[in-house]
C-alpha cells in the first residue's frame, strides 16, 4: 500500500519522529519519494558500491552485468588489466546492451542501431554515420567521443572491485577508515580469490532491513536457532560491534563458544542443548585466519556485507528493486591455493547460508514479517533502545549500536 | 534398455516422493535415498558453469536427516504448503541395478493469505538404485532454473 494510497502522501514536509537515533519512522521502509532519494543520494552519491570480484572476470573481454543501486551496470576487464564499470544502457536511445549474466566479448554493441563500444566505454563507430547515397547520416557536427557510454568510478582492494557514479570522492581506503579496512583485509588478504558460485534470492522488504538485520547481534542469538545451538554466534561468547568514525560501516564479531548451557542462554528459548546433527561434517570449522574471531560479519556502505562465518566466505551485494523489495546477491568465494577438503568445507559449510540457509532462511523469512508490519503505518516507529541511545562500540552483542550508527549517516545524507 | 515395467516404477517412485513433500510428511525423505548418497539443490548458472555451490548439499542420509530436523526445529519460516509436479522423465538403465532419470519439476507454494505461485522450477538429474528394500536414489541433483529465488527455500524440493 502506498501512503499516496491513504491519503498521506507528501503534502507536508517529512519529519524524523521525536527521540533521534531510538526511533526510526516506518515511512523509510515504505515512501516512493524516500526511495528515490535514496537512489540519488546514497546509491549514485558520493559512495562506493561492491560490484565484482577480479576473480570473475580473469581474462581481458570477461564482463559481469550487475547494479549500482537500481541501475544496471557491466565490470568488464580490459586488454591492458584495467577494469572499468560502464552504465549497461546505450548512449543513442537508452537500450540496455547488455543482456547476458556474463560472457567475454572483445567490444560491446548494443543491438538496436549498432553502436560500437570499446571496452572502455568508449563510442567506435556508428552505422550509417555519413548516410546512405549522400542521404541522412549524422550531422556533420556530431562527435562520437560526446556519446561515450556512461563510466562510473572504480576502485579495486584486493580482488574487490566497487564502483560510484561519483567521481569526487575520497579513495577506497579513506571511504572505509583504518578500522574496517584492517577487517575486510583480514578476508580479502591480497590472496588470488577463486569463485565457489552464487544464490541470489529477491525478498519482499526495504534494502534497508538487510543491513539493520546485519547490523543486530541482539536478534542473533534469539531468532537463530541453529546458530545458538552449535554456538556459533551466541550472546553469551566473546564478541564486539564497532564502526567507523561515521557508523555507517560496522562489524559483529564473535567467537565460537560451546554447546552447553550457561547463565546466558537461560534466556534464550532458543538453545537446545540436545539438538544433535546426524552428520557433524556439516559444521567442522578449522581456523583460518589470525586473531580469535571466527566469526566477522562486515557491513560496508551502502550495498556489501562481508561474510565470514567459520570458514564460509562470501559477499552479500544488495540490488534494490523499489521501496518493498531488494534482490540479496552472493557470490561465495575461496582462495586459489584452497586445497580439495577446504573447498568441500565451504561447500558444506555453505548450508548454513543463502535462501534456504539453515541459518540465513530466517532472516529472509523475518524481513518479510517485518515489511508487513509496517506497510501499512508510515507514521509509527519502530524502538532502537538495546544497549542505549547512542552510536559507541561495544564489546558484546546486546547491542543496536550499529543500526543506530547507520541511521546517523542515513539522516545526514538523507537530510532527515 | 527399459525392461517391461521399469518406468511404471519409476514413475510410482516419483509419485510418492512428491507425496511425501506435499503432504508434509517430510520425515519420509530421507528414506527414499540409501545411505551414502548425494542431494543438491543448485541453480542452473552454478551447473553449467561447473561452479560448486550449492543452495542445498546433502553428502549423506544423515545430512539429509538434519535437513528435516532444521526445517522442523530450528528454521523460522511462514508457514507454506507445497504441490511438486514431476513429469516428462526420461530412463535409461545403466544395469538392472542403476537407473539414470532426468525429469522436469514445478513446485507450486502456497502462503497464507497468499495466492499460490511458482516456488522453483528445473530439473531432476537422478541416480536410481534397486535394493532390497525397493528403489531408492543414490544421487539426486535438482538443477533450477533461475539463480534467483523467491526469498526462501527452506524445504527440499
Amino acid at each position: 500500500m502506498d501512503d499516496w494510497a491513504l491519503g498521506l502522501s507528501n503534502a507536508q514536509p517529512r519529519k524524523w519522529p521525536k527521540g533521534g537515533l531510538s526511533r526510526v519512522p516506518y515511512w523509510i521502509y515504505t515512501d516512493r519519494d524516500v526511495y528515490r532519494a535514496e537512489q540519488e543520494r546514497i546509491f549514485c552519491g558520493p559512495s562506493w558500491c561492491y560490484v565484482a570480484l577480479e576473480a570473475e572476470i580473469p581474462n581481458p573481454g570477461d564482463f559481469i552485468r550487475t547494479y549500482v543501486g537500481d541501475k544496471p551496470v557491466v565490470i568488464v576487464r580490459d586488454g591492458e588489466g584495467g577494469i572499468s564499470a560502464l552504465l549497461n544502457r546505450c548512449a543513442h536511445r537508452g537500450v540496455e546492451f547488455c543482456q547476458q549474466a556474463h560472457g567475454n566479448v572483445r567490444e560491446f554493441m548494443c543491438p538496436y542501431h549498432q553502436w560500437t563500444y570499446d571496452l572502455k566505454g568508449t563510442l567506435l563507430g556508428v552505422p550509417f554515420r555519413r548516410g546512405v547515397k549522400q542521404q541522412g547520416g549524422m550531422p556533420a557536427d556530431f562527435r562520437l567521443e560526446e556519446h561515450n557510454l556512461t563510466r562510473l568510478a572504480v576502485a579495486r582492494r584486493h580482488g574487490a572491485v566497487f564502483a560510484s557514479f561519483s567521481q569526487d570522492l575520497p579513495s577506497l581506503e579513506d571511504y572505509l577508515g583504518p578500522r574496517m579496512l584492517g577487517y575486510f583485509d583480514r578476508v580479502l588478504d591480497g590472496r588470488p580469490l577463486r569463485v565457489l558460485g552464487y544464490m541470489r534470492q529477491r525478498i519482499g522488504a526495504n534494502w534497508k532491513l538487510m543491513f539493520e538485520n546485519i547490523k543486530d547481534p541482539y536478534h542473533a542469538s534469539l531468532l537463530h536457532v541453529f546458530l545458538v545451538t552449535f554456538g556459533l554466534f551466541r550472546a553469551d561468547q566473546p564478541s564486539a560491534v564497532e564502526m567507523d568514525e561515521s557508523g555507517r560501516h560496522s562489524v559483529l564479531v564473535s567467537m565460537r563458544g560451546e554447546q552447553k548451557p550457561n547463565e546466558g542462554t537461560a534466556e534464550m528459548k532458543s538453545f537446545k542443548v540436545d539438538f544433535k546433527l546426524a552428520d557433524p561434517r556439516l559444521l567442522d570449522p578449522v581456523r583460518e585466519f589470525s586473531g580469535s574471531a571466527t566469526v566477522v560479519m562486515q557491513t560496508l556502505w551502502p550495498n556489501l556485507i562481508v561474510q565470514q562465518q567459520s570458514n564460509t566466505l562470501a559477499m552479500r551485494q544488495l540490488v534494490t528493486r523499489g521501496p518493498r523489495a531488494f534482490d540479496l546477491m552472493w557470490t561465495f568465494f575461496g582462495y586459489a591455493d584452497d586445497t580439495p577438503q577446504m573447498i568441500q568445507r565451504r561447500l558444506r559449510q555453505a548450508n548454513l547460508m543463502g535462501p534456504s540457509g539453515f541459518v540465513s532462511n530466517d532472516d529472509g523469512e523475518i524481513m518479510e514479517f517485518s515489511q508487513a508490519g509496517i506497510d501499512a503505518f508510515p507514521r509509527d516507529a519502530g524502538v532502537l533502545e538495546m544497549g542505549g541511545r547512542d552510536v559507541r562500540n561495544e564489546d558484546h552483542m546486546v547491542t543496536e549500536a550499529a543500526i543506530r550508527g547507520f541511521y546517523q549517516e542515513y539522516r545526514r545524507v538523507m537530510g532527515l | 534398455m527399459l525392461t517391461p515395467g521399469l518406468r511404471d516404477e519409476i514413475e510410482a517412485l516419483y509419485a510418492d516422493y512428491a507425496e511425501a513433500l506435499d503432504d508434509n510428511e517430510l520425515e519420509r525423505w530421507p528414506e527414499f535415498f540409501v545411505e551414502d548418497c548425494l542431494y543438491k539443490l543448485v541453480p542452473r548458472e552454478n551447473w553449467e558453469r561447473k561452479l560448486p555451490i550449492a543452495l542445498m548439499l546433502c553428502e549423506s542420509k544423515g545430512m539429509l536427516r538434519d535437513r528435516v530436523s532444521a526445517v522442523r526445529s530450528t528454521a523460522l519460516y511462514a508457514p507454506r504448503t507445497f504441490r511438486h509436479l514431476i513429469g516428462q522423465f526420461r530412463i535409461a538403465a545403466e544395469t538392472q541395478e542403476r537407473i539414470r532419470v532426468r525429469a522436469n519439476y514445478v513446485v507450486l507454494q502456497t502462503l497464507v493469505d497468499d495466492l499460490t505461485r511458482i516456488q522453483n522450477a528445473g530439473k531432476y538429474l537422478d541416480l536410481v538404485v534397486r535394493t532390497p528394500e525397493g528403489l531408492r536414489f543414490q544421487e539426486k541433483i535438482c538443477v533450477f532454473d533461475s539463480v534467483l529465488v523467491p526469498n526462501s527455500l527452506i524445504y527440499p524440493v
